[in-house]
């Protein structure tokens, strides 16, 4: 695909030229932010068009936006160094902005929990982090139970896959992958115990050429149903559904990248949750300091189901998505042990999607090939 | 050039001296001037202002005081690793792998860490600094040993050397060095209070700064008031000649090697005392690459090191302010660099061919 990269055009240099003109004449153009509004500061640790986390992010920012005294300022490709920490010191001190979203994992510690106690009056929203009691109080940390969206994304994988295996792609083995790897092989395995989910872990959260590589071994090994866990799934949903795969889509909607693949995606939500916080703190009042939600509280939600997927996979992934929707639905459900025969839990016993032990996971379950190291 | 024309008018005047003293600082300041004006142009392009462009730069990066704090503390690392592409550049070695030295800086100097808690800090942190320095020193010393013993091209060793510190770091953060309490973002296990380097004394800006500025004059007295750096300097002007002279060209390749990678590991050793508190992925920042950049735009010449990476590290700092107020991609910034490093290049073509510099050429 050609990048519809602007080259040189007349009306772009004239209007171009026009505003150098007027900013000649009016001198330092002053940007009237936060006059009596809300500010509001995304911080993305990638680009925001990457079909994947940060675009997520992104469209719940531009939901923020819509909304009336609400002013939103954005970054991209802020890396988890020094980096973010200034740029969330310049959208409060040149911008403002008094509630922050910085949406990467890595912002946490040390960056977002040593700049709250210099900023008490600024909000500190961060995504994934896991806030506890003796944490500066400006500071909120939220996510979703995605895994569930992963496990809606496997009962329809199960119907669709004719070798019984299905495939992979992750970034790095920490808790919310091995939970997202673990919840697509469970929800296959409701529909036929015997399928297989193999993984395949590039190392790195975003790293197109590994994530080509790894989709292309999966689909060699005869994997005929693909997802994944990286920062931007365009590379794996293309190399997937270019070697005929059915593809279920991860973090956002992916179906535009190959609409006769895809059969579902696991997607963030972010635009409900922002909107909802953001109005909270117009309204004067209190987030959470450590909020967590699912299908049920809007923080996910799957995509539309794609032309290929059967009438079967169809109704029991409604069927599912209803009983997930009700709560307290438990993806691993004993007996269960780790794909290394260690037990995990016995004949009775579950681990329901709020349970906080899911979030410090270091097992893939039995039925996935891979290894966590 | 003529004969006459070499051994040139009287030495002594003061004109001549000041234009061939000004030589190396108009021209690298016309070709600031050229690169921006092509950005300039590229901005018209895309229908934005490059009045309101540079504006935002000077109120990002230079305008106020936060603005400069925010400035010097991403210049403080961009000085280490400069000077480890400058000093092998003497030499005449294009070491372009600083990244690998200043990842494995900062692993070492986390390791050390953990392994010091409970020590004094006056102890533990130079002790932590001294790894952090041998390592580079081994990593950037290896590329200039292949180099000199094996004839391997130290660009491309160096490149590669640091794609292998990468997935060596990853490995160790991830396997033996890990905290296990490090969920989603695998580190070694974090500094206490003590071990972290702290800001200086009514700055913002942590002490990696001042004791980078200080490696860049202690680089410059040795290249320029020392017998080992004018050695260097011979060696990197003509091989054959230093080897005829009898120099010991492959200690000097090694020596300044190891040296360049020491200060390399140096910033590796300040990112996670003073910024990122363990050892992570997040070393791997690319302050490697913008080095080179630095580098070449101070013509290897450590002490304007200094002016160079603040000016570079304006230009990241305003990044952000770009990004909000012009809705513009954060690329923008790496196109202006971009830009400015095309014209720096080619304004190497132009010394000893303007008119006004070369005295010897006034009369014709």
């Amino acid at each position: 695909m050609l990048p519809t990269s602007p080259i040189l055009n007349r009306r772009r240099l004239l209007t171009g030229t026009a505003a150098l003109g007027a900013a000649a004449t009016l001198g330092l153009p002053r940007m009237a932010r936060a006059q009596g509004g809300l500010t509001v500061g995304f911080i993305y640790v990638g680009p925001r068009d990457d079909f994947g986390y940060n675009q997520a992010h992104a469209e719940g920012a531009a939901a923020v936006k819509a909304m009336a005294g609400v002013t939103v300022v954005e970054e991209e490709n802020v890396a988890e160094t020094v980096d973010v920490v200034q740029s969330m010191e310049s959208m409060i001190n040149l911008d403002g902005a008094t509630l922050l979203f910085p949406t990467s994992f890595g912002y946490f510690n040390p960056h977002v929990l040593e700049l709250a106690p210099k900023y008490p009056d600024v909000r500190f929203q961060h995504a994934a982090g896991l806030w506890t009691e003796g944490m500066p109080t400006n500071i909120g940390s939220y996510f979703g139970y995605i895994g569930m969206g992963q496990y809606l994304n496997g009962i329809v994988a199960g119907h669709m896959s004719q070798t019984k295996k299905i495939g992979f792609v992750a970034a790095k083995p920490i808790p919310q992958v091995l939970l997202n790897i673990n919840s697509f092989l469970l929800g296959a395995r409701a529909v036929d115990p015997s399928i297989t989910c193999q993984v395949i872990f590039t190392g790195e959260w975003s790293l197109a050429v590994k994530e080509a590589e790894a989709t292309n071994a999966l689909a060699d090994a005869g994997c005929d149903v693909i997802t994944c866990h990286v920062d931007g799934p365009k590379v794996v949903m293309e190399t997937a559904a270019g070697r005929g795969a059915f593809i279920c889509g991860y973090h956002a909607d992916q179906t535009s990248l190959a609409p006769d693949k895809y059969l579902t995606g696991a997607e963030w939500n972010w635009a409900g949750v922002y909107t909802g916080m953001v109005q909270t703190v117009l309204d004067g009042g209190t987030i959470g300091n450590f909020v967590r939600g699912g299908l049920a509280d809007g923080f996910i939600k799957m995509s539309p189901l794609g032309s290929a997927v059967s009438d079967a996979a169809r109704a029991q992934f409604e069927a599912t998505k209803a009983e997930i929707m009700a709560g307290g639905f438990a993806a691993l459900k004993g007996p269960l042990a780790t794909n290394t025969g260690t037990p995990i839990l016995g004949a009775g016993e579950a681990l329901v999607e709020t349970d906080i032990a899911l979030e410090s996971m270091d097992y893939l379950v039995e039925g996935v090939i891979g290894s966590t190291s | 050039m003529e004969d006459q024309a070499l051994i040139g008018p009287a030495g002594g005047a003061l004109l001549p001296v000041l234009a061939r003293r000004a030589e190396p600082v108009v021209i690298p300041l016309l070709a600031l001037l050229v690169g921006f004006a092509a950005f300039s142009l590229f901005l018209l392009t895309q229908g934005k202002s490059p009045v309101q462009f540079f504006q935002l730069v000077w109120t990002g990066g230079f305008g106020s005081a936060f603005s400069w704090q925010n400035t010097l503390s991403r210049a403080a690392p961009l000085l280490f690793a400069a000077l480890c592409v400058a000093l092998p550049a003497r030499l005449g070695l294009v070491v372009i792998g600083g990244e690998g030295a200043i990842v494995l800086g900062g692993v070492a100097a986390g390791a050390l860490g953990v392994a010091l808690i409970g020590a004094p800090a006056v102890v533990a942190l130079p002790v932590m600094a001294t790894g952090a320095m041998l390592v580079g020193a081994v990593w950037i010393g290896l590329a200039g040993g292949l180099r000199h013993y094996r004839g391997v091209n130290e660009t491309i060793s160096s490149l590669l050397l640091a794609y292998i510190a990468i997935a060596l770091m990853n490995h160790l953060v991830e396997g033996p060095l890990r905290d296990p309490t490090s969920l989603n973002k695998p580190s070694t296990a974090t500094l206490p209070p003590e071990l972290r380097v702290g800001t200086i004394p009514g700055f913002e800006v942590h002490w990696g700064l001042a004791v980078g500025v200080v490696c860049c004059v202690l680089a410059w007295v040795l290249i320029d008031r020392t017998t080992w750096g004018f050695a260097a300097r011979i060696a990197g002007g003509n091989v054959r000649a230093a080897q005829v002279q009898g120099l010991p060209v492959g200690r000097l390749i090694l020596g300044f090697c190891a040296l360049a990678g020491a200060f390399a590991g140096l910033a590796g050793m300040f990112e996670v005392t003073a910024v990122l508190g363990s050892a992570n992925g997040s070393l791997v920042a690319g302050y490697g690459y913008t080095g080179i950049l630095i580098a070449f735009l101070a013509r290897h010449n450590p002490l304007v090191i200094i002016p160079v990476a603040i000016l570079l590290a304006g230009f990241q700092a305003s990044s952000g302010l770009i990004q909000r107020r012009m809705d513009l991609p954060d690329a923008t910034v790496l196109v202006l660099q971009g830009f400015v490093f095309i014209a720096i290049l080619m304004s190497e073509a132009l010394y000893g061919r303007l008119k006004p510099f070369v005295p010897e050429k006034w009369s014709r």
